[in-house]
């Protein structure tokens, strides 16, 4: 008898604490991991931090030695000197940013589309052949880009996309990364949930608009992270020759070659650059988070 | 025998009969799939196929590929003294770049996962930042300068270690295991992503059942609980890791040099560069893709075993 009220109440005590704190968590060990996450912060941002100030730097410290970490005397000249090489450019500077942000635009949005579309009933539907495509997919990511670039070039061309940004975009829709995310992804919801809305009269797509991509919002955030993060980088130099749709990260790559005496717009190239992706990684990143606070899946 | 086999033709179509029966119910399915698989099939599949065609051929981009049988295999295997050490190296940087660095992704998603808000979102992007850097890591160039002007050089030498400066991306020694380091610092992407999303889906009340059923710590936690709802994720990142670590090659070919001192850091890619892109011999660098792709696929299987076991 005493036993039963015991347990009962390390239950309640347990059921108390789970309120006041996260269970399982000791305050030393928290600390602990806390530290070694600092440490860890500083190794990994350090080389950024240094690419920055590279940056920042005047051209007589860029060249000083012994080179110092921080910049002594930091300006945004490289920047401003950059956006003068660029406005001499022989193609206007706006369309360079056209032509990436267009490829970036609609290859993110269409990959978004046509691969979920296709992780969707992989991951939910049991169809003869589905499985076996999967497994094709996944294999195929291990494939290395340099030999298939030339079949590549072959078929793109027949399809008459040379010099187009289709010869970007659609092969972007299909990426496989985000196609294997997805899928993972789904797969973790419980199949209750769409038969439920299937008893409400919904069809696939209403299943497929209303049900699943709302709570694998996460999922597609990421996908939308990888896709940017791909197509911004893309040089399209393989496909692409005219002058006037090449994107911004070709035409800064030639600034960024110019030598030695550009090594101050090298810098500030890289941090352009890198600042897009890191842009979206944080907005779809808060995203994230703000959808994962009010979802309650539950299966 | 006959009878057997007259079974075992029956039973075939039976299934796929089955089978065709499945197919007509899920047209929905077929529809939806099509876009991707279309795409896919054009611009992936294809070109994977005809690469493994062109590995039996001696093709070298301007004249049409003409048919060698295997020669291209026995030359690699056999005559290609580079070729083993690129495999060398190879495994040496997946073996132990692989692991660490999918380990790494996910400790920190999971240690960052329980940080507060704010801090969470500046931390993940501290943590992925040097993946979404681009070709950022040519930095390091600067710190293992070969002069005792290098940060690492200076260093080492204010403390005495060493007396004179060590010549890091020329010294064969020393190569490789910078070219980890490197990798490393740049491995926490995809599947770090993926796991940073993945924890967040997990049902919170399966932690506080989970307290009340008597975990007593933050590691039985993580593999009662943890691991078996990021199985999926846990695949991706498997995945991933793999393509990652036996790919290698901008690393070493921009920090080390190509070709560098004694092949050294020369890696699988680096041979296929080498042939393919500098050479022209499309059929031998076919041949080199192709093996790398089996090594690849039979890497994965044994991981796609290993993850099964998680939290069992």
């Amino acid at each position: 008898m005493s036993k039963k009220i015991k347990e009962e109440n390390t239950t309640q005590h347990k059921l108390i604490k789970i309120k006041r704190r996260k269970p399982n968590r000791s305050r030393v060990g928290d600390f602990f991991i806390y530290i070694f996450l600092l440490l860890m912060a500083i190794a990994m941002i350090f080389p950024m931090v240094y690419a920055i100030n590279s940056a920042l730097k005047p051209l007589d410290e860029l060249f000083m030695f012994p080179p110092k970490i921080f910049a002594q005397n930091p300006t945004l000249d490289n920047f401003s000197d950059l956006f003068v090489t660029m406005s001499k450019s022989w193609v206007t500077f706006s369309r360079y940013i056209f032509n990436t942000v267009f490829i970036t635009v609609v290859g993110t949005v269409g990959h978004l589309i046509v691969a979920s579309m296709g992780a969707f009933v992989i991951a939910k539907y049991d169809f003869p052949g589905g499985k076996t495509f999967f497994n094709i997919v996944v294999t195929a990511l291990m494939f290395t880009g340099y030999v298939t670039q030339i079949p590549n070039y072959l078929i793109i061309n027949a399809l008459g996309w040379i010099d187009t940004y289709w010869s970007i975009i659609i092969p972007a829709f299909a990426l496989p990364m985000g196609f294997f995310l997805m899928k993972q992804f789904m797969e973790g919801l419980p199949m209750s949930l769409i038969e439920a809305a299937k008893i409400d009269g919904a069809n696939e797509w209403k299943v497929f608009t209303g049900i699943v991509m709302p709570n694998v919002k996460p999922a597609w955030l990421t996908m939308i992270i990888y896709s940017v993060q791909g197509l911004w980088n893309n040089r399209a130099s393989m496909y692409i020759y005219s002058e006037e749709r090449k994107t911004l990260v070709y035409a800064l790559g030639q600034i960024q070659s110019g030598g030695i005496a550009r090594t101050g717009q090298a810098a500030a190239v890289s941090i352009i650059v890198m600042i897009v992706p890191v842009i979206t990684f944080i907005l779809s990143e808060s995203q994230i988070l703000e959808t994962m606070a009010s979802s309650g899946l539950k299966d | 025998m006959k009878e057997y086999l007259k079974k075992y033709f029956i039973l075939r179509r039976h299934n796929f009969q089955v089978a065709v029966k499945k197919a007509k119910k899920s047209k929905m399915c077929y529809l939806f799939l099509a876009p991707y698989a279309i795409i896919f099939t054009m611009f992936y599949i294809l070109p994977v196929v005809t690469s493994i065609y062109f590995s039996f051929t001696y093709y070298n981009v301007l004249e049409s590929p003409r048919f060698i049988g295997i020669d291209n295999y026995v030359n690699l295997i056999l005559q290609d003294d580079i070729f083993i050490t690129g495999i060398k190296n190879t495994f040496m940087i997946a073996i132990i770049t692989g692991p660490l660095g999918y380990i790494m992704s996910f400790l920190f998603a999971w240690l960052i996962n329980e940080l507060p808000r704010w801090i969470r979102t500046i931390a993940i992007v501290v943590f992925y930042a040097p993946s979404i850097a681009g070709n950022l890591f040519v930095i390091f160039s600067v710190f293992f300068r070969g002069d005792a002007y290098g940060y690492v050089n200076a260093f080492l030498m204010n403390l005495g270690i060493i007396d004179a400066p060590i010549l890091w991306l020329i010294n064969p020694t020393y190569m490789l295991p910078i070219c980890m380091v490197v990798i490393l610092w740049m491995s926490l992407g995809s599947g770090f992503l993926a796991f940073v999303a993945g924890l967040q889906g997990i049902d919170r009340s399966q932690f506080e059942a989970g307290y009340v059923d008597g975990i007593k710590n933050r590691w039985q936690e993580l593999w009662w609980i943890t691991l078996p709802n990021m199985k999926p994720m846990l695949m991706f990142g498997a995945v991933m890791t793999i393509t990652q670590s036996f790919g290698v090659c901008d690393v070493t070919m921009q920090l080390c040099g190509y070709p560098s001192t004694d092949y050294a850091a020369r890696t699988i890619v680096t041979h296929l560069y080498d042939y393919g892109v500098t050479r022209f011999e499309m059929g031998y660098a076919s041949a080199i893709a192709t093996l790398l792709f089996l090594m690849m696929i039979l890497c994965n299987k044994a991981i796609q075993s290993l993850l099964r076991r998680v939290g069992t």
